[in-house]
């Protein structure tokens, strides 16, 4: 698939925005402003904003530990979500969240999830639900190849297809769950061959290439709304970085990593629109507005005031 | 009226009542529930509000979160409570916390029913009861009624709660009779019962335990003791106000439960009668609770794990010549 010039613009732009989101947080973690641990999704941008671009606005999205792609590629507010990272009260969750645990319903974001398959079950009982009203909106849930040896992922595609339920499994496989290589992990090697297994339709797509994420995405998106039933897509991808942070990366090569950088997503577009004639300094002008937001965003998080204890202690019930 | 009939009938009400409300779990449709729970349900409101899953607890508990999450109010049926540890995550990390951890956004009003405890002869793997597995973890409420009436109005009100409600049956309990009024009848989720009123001691129990002490109230009745019953019902929160209000009028407190006395409810709720009420106190609080051995499937040894009549009999003689 081809995108107009302009979709293809506002996707390296939105890939720019979270790739400078995520180096902005580590700058912060490294001035000790930022706490806890945080999963950076650099190498795998593309991933987020191309299924999220083939999406509708209200389709609900699930996502897990490695979430800040699909928070920013739905459109969150850049600066609620840094100051949920920082912990501040003007954050999407108050601070009570974090990376790990953040939501925005009034986006159809329902939630990323800290425990890896944690969303899986989650996904498929809203899409449960989604059914049950008639709806025609869809649940998609971002998980990694780590995830698909969890039980959560083969009960939910079981129960899913028995039901038909309106469902798309993303699985972004960047091939490692934490250190361990998905060839030490997965089986089979390939997470989408598992579908056939539970009788789902899969298919597989190149996750450093945006259009063809959002082709592949647009065309499962498009069987499930039309009530065949769950769809299984695998994108391969790459994360760049670490883990999380500290991951001193020892259990891969520089190697691998040097010829990974070859092939990273935001190179990918970029080289593609330069073919298309955009001269390279509008290209460097969306990076460097991206980098420019999320220094304000941070900015202005880093003064916000946290909650209070009375605050923190209260809302365990509705 | 059968416990397990109240139960039915609490569900079949809310199913009627409110089309949000549908259940889920293994068993539960043409073949009733393992214990007969939801039969005629299935015939009554069709394959998509009773809904029958595979053996999957981890995941359909995780389904009701979402759905719950999108607004409907499933009812999750975990056939024994020992299986509730493939269920835990989704409990714990999902249904406990995302309310809080998402700062009020989405709320995630669903049930979980499971009978625990030991009915005789099911063995290690089929009768515990967890009751206080689940104490620590936030954002729960936790019940466990013991009668006929009291399920039907405390399963009814669990199914209108906004929260995630864990309401602990017993098979145990499920074959005892009771009175239970017809139609809308709600009780809170947060409050303890006295079951018979006394002045000797506060017998405080819940779930099959109950019926246990009702029976040895009237064991001990020609010796001239009269213990009060206090049924706690809702386990988390604990009903405070009602259990200091019997301790202080009788000044002497035996805890029964089914689950392990190590770190049972038991623990908690003596604790709490320490700090607040010690110079109430004219004995030492006495527990009684399952041994800290997993319940053997011979009838002949369950009874030694577990509280039995001569037990609570001999504690209550204990705790009158303290």
């Amino acid at each position: 698939m081809e995108f107009p010039e302009q979709t293809l613009l506002d996707c390296y732009a939105r890939m720019c925005l979270i790739r400078a989101f995520e180096e902005k947080l580590a700058e912060l973690f490294s001035q000790g402003l930022l706490g806890g641990t945080s999963h950076f999704c650099i190498g795998q941008e593309a991933c987020a904003v191309g299924v999220i671009t083939a999406a509708r606005e209200d389709d609900w999205l699930i996502s897990n530990h490695r979430g800040h792609g699909h928070l920013l590629a739905r459109g969150l507010e850049l600066q609620k979500v840094m100051s949920e990272l920082l912990g501040r009260s003007d954050g999407y969750c108050g601070g009570r969240g974090g990376s790990q645990h953040l939501s925005a319903p009034e986006k159809f974001f329902l939630g990323t999830n800290g425990i890896t398959g944690g969303g899986l079950p989650i996904a498929t009982g809203a899409a449960l639900a989604l059914q049950y009203r008639g709806s025609t909106q869809v649940a998609i849930v971002f998980f990694g190849d780590g995830a698909s040896n969890q039980g959560t992922f083969h009960e939910s595609l079981n129960m899913a297809s028995l039901w038909k339920l309106p469902v798309l499994y993303v699985c972004e496989n960047n091939r490692y769950g934490m250190s361990n290589p998905v060839e030490k992990a997965c089986a089979g090697g390939r997470v989408s061959a598992r579908a056939q297994a539970y009788c789902l339709p899969a298919d597989t797509a190149d996750g450093s290439d945006v259009e063809a994420v959002a082709q592949a995405a647009s065309k499962a998106l498009e069987q499930v709304r039309s009530g065949a039933g769950p769809f299984l897509l695998e994108l391969l991808t790459y994360r760049h970085c670490g883990h999380s942070k500290n991951d001193p990366r020892i259990y891969r090569s520089k190697t691998e990593e040097q010829q990974m950088w070859e092939r990273d997503c935001l190179r990918i577009t970029r080289d593609k629109l330069l073919r298309r004639g955009i001269p390279d300094s509008r290209l460097e002008q969306l990076k460097t507005q991206a980098a420019e937001q999320v220094q304000a965003a941070a900015q202005q998080s880093l003064q916000a005031p946290f909650s209070s204890r009375e605050e923190t202690l209260a809302g365990v019930f509705a | 009226m059968f416990y397990s009939q109240a139960v039915n009938i609490a569900l079949e009400e809310e199913l009627t009542r409110d089309p949000d409300v549908f259940i889920l779990g293994e068993d539960i449709g043409i073949y009733g529930g393992a214990f007969g729970v939801t039969k005629g349900l299935y015939e009554k409101f069709g394959p998509q509000r009773i809904r029958e899953t595979p053996i999957s607890e981890n995941s359909f508990t995780g389904m009701a979160v979402g759905a719950a999450m999108l607004g409907l109010r499933p009812v999750v049926e975990i056939m024994f409570m020992d299986f509730l540890a493939l269920a835990l995550d989704q409990l714990l990390n999902s249904a406990g916390k995302i309310h809080y951890m998402y700062n009020g956004q989405l709320k995630v009003p669903m049930v979980l029913r499971t009978p625990g405890g030991a009915k005789g002869g099911y063995g290690p793997s089929h009768s515990q009861m967890l009751s206080s597995m689940l104490l620590g973890i936030p954002g729960l409420k936790i019940v466990a009624p013991s009668t006929p009436r009291q399920v039907k109005g405390i399963l009814k009100s669990a199914i209108r709660d906004d929260n995630p409600v864990v309401v602990i049956e017993n098979k145990r309990l499920y074959p005892q009779q009771g009175e239970v009024p017809e139609g809308e009848y709600l009780l809170p989720l947060d409050k303890a019962e006295v079951l018979s009123p006394g002045t000797d001691m506060s017998i405080l129990t819940y779930s099959a335990m109950t019926p246990l002490c009702l029976a040895v109230k009237e064991a001990v009745r020609e010796l001239g003791w009269d213990p009060e019953i206090v049924d706690l019902v809702s386990l988390q929160p604990l009903d405070r106000e009602s259990i200091f209000k019997s301790v202080r009028k009788t000044g002497r407190v035996l805890i029964v439960e089914e689950a392990c006395l190590t770190g049972g409810i038991g623990a908690e709720v003596s604790a709490l009668i320490a700090e607040h009420c010690l110079d109430a106190l004219e004995a030492p609080v006495m527990r009684l609770g399952a041994a800290d051995v997993p319940i053997p499937s011979s009838l002949a040894l369950e009874k030694y794990v577990l509280p039995q009549i001569e037990d609570i009999v001999k504690a209550v003689q204990q705790l009158r010549e303290y």
